[in-house]
C-alpha cells in the first residue's frame, strides 16, 4: 500500500519537473523569434527601425544636422562588387534623406543576394529610421549587371533628448550582401583557412 | 508521515527479496552494470570522474608545457599524436584549440559534475535524508550510462577532421560562427552531440533528487532540517532543471545550422551569433553555480563536524543557497561585456552580478563563524575545507572585480580570466572534492586513509594550485589573452612559474593515489563514525561501508535536529 503511494507521489513530482524541464527547452527555441521581435523593438544590437511614409511624415527636421557615414561589404568569397556612392553625408536630424549604394555581379551568372545591416554605434538603432531600402528585399543581379540600390531614412530627433546619445556626432550605417540559398545558390569557402 | 513506516514499505529497488539475507549483493555484472543501488552508482560515477579528471588533467599538462617557454615547441608532437603525419602550421595551432576544448569540456561535463553531484550527490543525498534509494533508480542507471556514452563521444570526436585540423577546437562555449562553418568536419558534430548526452543524464540527475528530496525524507526529516548538502543539491538541481534544457536547444539549433540549412546564428540567413552567445550564457553561468553550490554543501558539513557544533546561521546558509541560484539566472551577460551592450545594460549587468557576492559572504562568513570558538580538529577534510574557504574568496574577489563591465573591457579574454575562473573552480570546487572524498572515502570504502599522507597531499596541491594561478593574474593584468599557445617574451617569467606549479600539482595527485592504494590494502576498518561528536548526519548512524539496502525501518528524526 505505502510502496504504491510512494511510487506514484513519486512519479507525479517526477513528470511535473520533467515538464518544467521540457518548458525551458521550449523556451530556448521561442527565444529565437522573441530575440528577433525585442531587437526589433529595442534598437538592440543596432538594429534599424522599419517606418512607413505616414509615419515618417510626422516627424519635422530639428535643424540640428548629424554625419552618417556609409558602410557596404560582402560576405567572403561572394563575387559582388558593392559600394555607396558617397562615404559620408551630412543631414539634419528628422529631415530624410537618400544614400544610394551601387551593386554590381562580376561573375559569370546570375546571384540573389541578401543585405544584413545595422548602425553603430549599436544604442542608436532605435533612432534611425527606414522608409524604402534595398535591404527589405532580395536582389537578383544578372551577370554583370550593375545596379544603384536606394536607401530613404532619417534619424529620429528623439535622439537628441537621449542622454546616452549625446555625444554621437556621427552614425555609421553597415550593409552586408550575403549570397541566398536557392537555385542562384553559390558555393563560398567560409571556413577561411586560406590555405 | 507522522509515523515510522513498517521496513517493507520502501524497497531499497525493485527486485523482491523473498529471504532475510538483507544484505544481499548482485553478481559482480548485474552489480555494477546494470546497478540501481545509490551507492554503487555513486561508486561508478566517482571512478569515472577520476578517470575523466586525469585526462582532462593531462591535456592540461600539455598545454602547461607548451606554454613553459616562449615559442612553440610540443604542438607539433601532439597533432602526431592526434594521428596528423605531417602537420602544417594551421593544424598545429588548431590542435591547441582541440587542447583548450578538451580541457574545458571534460573538466566541467565529465569530472566536476560527475563527482560532486553524481557521486557524492547520489552516494549520501539519500543517506543523509533517510531515503533507503533514490526515488528513480533505474533512471539513476541511465544517467549514469548516459554520461559515459557522452563521454565516449567527446574522445572520438579528438580523432576526427573539425576545420583546419584534427579533432573540435570550438572551445567549451562552442561558439558560433566558429562552431558551424568554422568546423566543418564530424568532430565538432560528436563534440556537441557528447553535450547532449551529458546535459540529458543530467537533467534525469535533477528531476531524480528533486523527486527524492521532496518525496522521500524520513519521517520528521522537514525540509529545514535537512543537512545542508542535501539543501546545496536540491538548489543545483533546480538549476540543472532549468539551465541544462537551454543549452540543448541552443546546441541542437547549432547541430541544425551546420547539417541542415538552418541560419539561427548565422547573419546570411537573418540569423545571429549573439543569439548563441546569449542562450550559452543563460545556461553557462548557473553551470558555474551548479558546480559549486554542492561543494559549498561539503564543506558546510565537514566545518560543522569538525567545530562540534551545527553551523552558524543554518537558514541563512540555506537560503543564502538559494538566492545564488536565483539570482545566478540574471547576470549571463557579464561573460558578454565586448559584445556591444550599451552602458545601461552593461550597469545593470553590473550591479547584478554584484550582488551575488552577498549571500556568498553570507557563506564565507558562516563558515568562519562556525569555526569561531568551535572546538576545532584538524583531520586532513577541515584543513581541505579551510584551503577552500580562502581558494574560494581569493577567486570570489577577482570576480567582483571582473563584474565591473568597465574593468572587463580590459580584462576580458586575458589570463586574468583563466586565473579567476580557475581560483573558483579548479581550486574551489576541486579543492571541496578532495575535502568531501577525505571526509567520506572511509564511509564509502570501510577503510581508513592515512591522515598523514592526506595532510602531505593537502599542502603539495595547495602550493602547486597557487604556483599554477596566482601568476595568471598578473599575465592578464599586464595584458596576456588566453587562447594562445604562444606569447612574447615579456610574459615567460610567470608562465614558467606557473608550468612549475603545474608539475607541483602534479605530484600531490600521486601522494593521493598512493594514500587510496594505502588505505585498500593497509588501511584500519572504519567504525560507523569515524570522526567522533560531531559527526550528527544520518550517514554516521550506519556502518562503514553502510549496508547494501539502508533504512529498511525507516529513522525518525527527533525535534532537536540534525544540521
Amino acid at each position: 500500500m505505502a510502496t504504491a503511494n510512494i511510487q506514484h507521489r513519486n512519479r507525479r513530482v517526477g513528470f511535473t519537473f520533467l515538464i518544467v524541464a521540457l518548458a525551458m527547452l521550449a523556451l530556448g527555441f521561442a527565444s529565437v523569434p522573441l530575440y528577433r521581435i525585442f531587437c526589433q523593438v529595442t534598437g538592440f544590437g543596432g538594429t534599424t527601425q522599419r517606418v512607413t511614409e505616414a509615419e515618417a511624415a510626422t516627424v519635422t527636421a530639428s535643424g540640428m544636422t548629424m554625419s552618417i557615414r556609409f558602410d557596404a561589404n560582402v560576405e567572403r568569397g561572394m563575387p559582388w562588387e558593392f559600394r555607396p556612392l558617397q562615404v559620408t553625408d551630412t543631414v539634419s536630424v528628422g529631415a530624410r534623406d537618400m544614400a544610394i549604394f551601387t551593386a554590381k555581379n562580376l561573375s559569370d551568372h546570375p546571384i540573389t543576394g541578401m543585405a544584413s545591416f545595422n548602425v553603430e554605434p549599436e544604442y542608436v538603432g532605435e533612432y534611425f529610421n527606414k522608409i524604402q531600402c534595398f535591404c527589405f528585399t532580395e536582389q537578383t543581379l544578372q551577370p554583370g549587371q550593375q545596379v544603384r540600390m536606394p536607401v530613404l531614412y532619417y534619424v529620429d530627433p528623439r535622439i537628441l533628448d537621449d542622454p546616452d546619445a549625446k555625444d554621437v556626432e556621427q552614425i555609421t550605417l553597415s550593409y552586408t550582401f550575403h549570397p541566398l540559398a536557392g537555385a542562384n545558390a553559390i558555393a563560398l569557402d567560409r571556413t577561411g583557412s586560406g590555405g | 508521515m507522522a509515523t515510522t513506516a513498517p521496513p517493507e514499505s520502501f524497497p531499497a529497488h525493485g527486485d523482491a527479496h523473498d529471504h532475510a539475507d538483507h544484505d544481499h549483493k548482485p553478481s559482480f555484472f548485474a552489480r555494477w552494470f546494470m546497478s540501481t543501488n545509490h551507492k554503487d552508482i555513486g561508486t561508478l560515477y566517482l571512478i569515472f570522474a577520476i578517470c575523466a579528471g586525469i585526462i582532462g588533467g593531462a591535456f592540461s599538462g600539455m598545454m602547461r608545457l607548451e606554454l613553459a617557454e616562449p615559442g612553440i615547441q610540443y604542438l607539433d608532437t601532439f597533432t602526431k599524436l592526434f594521428g596528423v603525419a605531417n602537420p602544417d602550421f594551421n593544424q598545429t595551432l588548431h590542435t591547441w584549440n582541440v587542447l583548450i576544448t578538451a580541457h574545458g569540456l571534460i573538466m566541467v561535463f565529465f569530472m566536476v559534475m560527475p563527482a560532486i553531484i553524481g557521486g557524492f550527490g547520489n552516494w549520501f543525498v539519500p543517506l543523509m535524508i533517510g531515503a533507503p534509494d533514490m526515488a528513480f533508480p533505474r533512471m539513476n542507471n541511465v544517467s549514469f550510462w548516459l554520461t559515459v556514452s557522452g563521454f565516449c563521444s567527446l574522445l572520438m570526436s579528438a580523432f576526427l577532421p573539425g576545420g583546419l585540423g584534427i579533432g573540435s577546437g570550438v572551445g567549451w562555449t562552442v561558439y558560433a560562427p566558429l562552431s558551424t562553418y568554422g568546423s566543418q568536419g564530424p568532430s565538432t558534430d560528436f563534440a556537441i552531440f557528447s553535450l547532449h548526452l551529458a546535459g540529458a543524464a543530467s537533467i534525469m540527475g535533477a528531476i531524480n533528487f528533486i523527486t527524492t528530496i521532496f518525496n522521500m525524507r524520513a519521517p520528521g526529516m522537514t525540509m529545514h532540517k535537512m543537512p545542508l548538502f542535501v539543501w546545496s543539491v536540491l538548489v543545483t538541481a533546480f538549476l540543472l532543471l532549468l539551465a541544462l534544457p537551454v543549452l540543448a536547444a541552443a546546441i541542437t539549433m547549432l547541430i541544425t545550422d551546420r547539417n541542415f540549412g538552418t541560419t539561427f546564428f548565422d547573419p546570411a540567413g537573418g540569423g545571429d551569433p549573439v543569439l548563441y552567445q546569449h542562450l550559452f550564457w543563460f545556461f553557462g553561468h548557473p553551470e558555474v553555480y551548479i558546480m559549486i553550490l554542492p561543494g559549498f554543501g561539503i564543506i558546510s558539513q565537514i566545518v560543522s563536524t569538525f567545530s562540534k557544533k551545527p553551523v552558524f546561521g543554518y537558514l541563512g546558509m540555506a537560503y543564502a543557497m538559494v538566492a545564488i541560484g536565483v539570482v545566478g539566472f540574471i547576470v549571463w551577460a557579464h561573460h558578454m561585456y565586448t559584445t556591444g551592450l550599451t552602458v545601461n545594460t552593461k550597469m545593470y549587468f553590473t550591479a547584478a552580478t554584484m550582488v551575488i557576492a552577498v549571500p556568498t559572504g553570507i557563506k564565507i562568513f558562516s563558515w568562519i563563524a562556525t569555526m569561531w570558538g568551535g572546538s576545532l580538529e584538524f583531520k586532513s577534510p577541515l584543513v581541505w575545507a579551510i584551503g577552500f574557504i580562502f581558494l574560494f574568496t581569493v577567486g570570489g574577489v577577482t570576480g567582483v572585480v571582473l563584474a565591473n563591465g568597465g574593468v572587463d573591457d580590459v580584462l576580458h579574454d586575458t589570463y586574468y580570466v583563466v586565473a579567476h575562473f580557475h581560483y573558483v573552480l579548479s581550486l574551489g570546487a576541486v579543492t571541496a572534492l578532495f575535502a568531501g572524498f577525505y571526509y567520506w572515502f572511509p564511509k564509502m570504502s570501510g577503510r581508513m586513509h592515512s591522515e598523514f599522507l592526506s595532510h602531505v597531499h593537502f599542502w603539495i596541491f595547495f602550493v602547486g594550485v597557487n604556483m599554477i594561478f596566482f601568476p595568471q593574474h598578473f599575465l592578464g593584468l599586464q595584458g596576456m589573452p588566453r587562447r594562445y599557445p604562444d606569447y612574447a617574451e615579456a610574459y615567460a617569467h610567470w608562465n614558467e612559474i606557473s608550468s612549475i606549479g603545474y608539475a607541483v600539482m602534479a605530484f600531490s595527485l600521486i601522494v593521493w593515489f598512493v594514500n587510496i592504494i594505502y588505505a585498500f590494502t593497509a588501511g584500519k576498518k572504519a567504525e560507523g563514525n569515524y570522526w567522533g561528536e560531531g559527526a550528527t548526519t544520518l550517514e554516521w548512524t550506519l556502518s562503514s561501508p553502510p549496508p547494501y539496502h539502508q533504512f529498511e525501518t525507516l529513522p525518525v528524526i527527533e525535534d532537536a535536529g540534525h544540521h
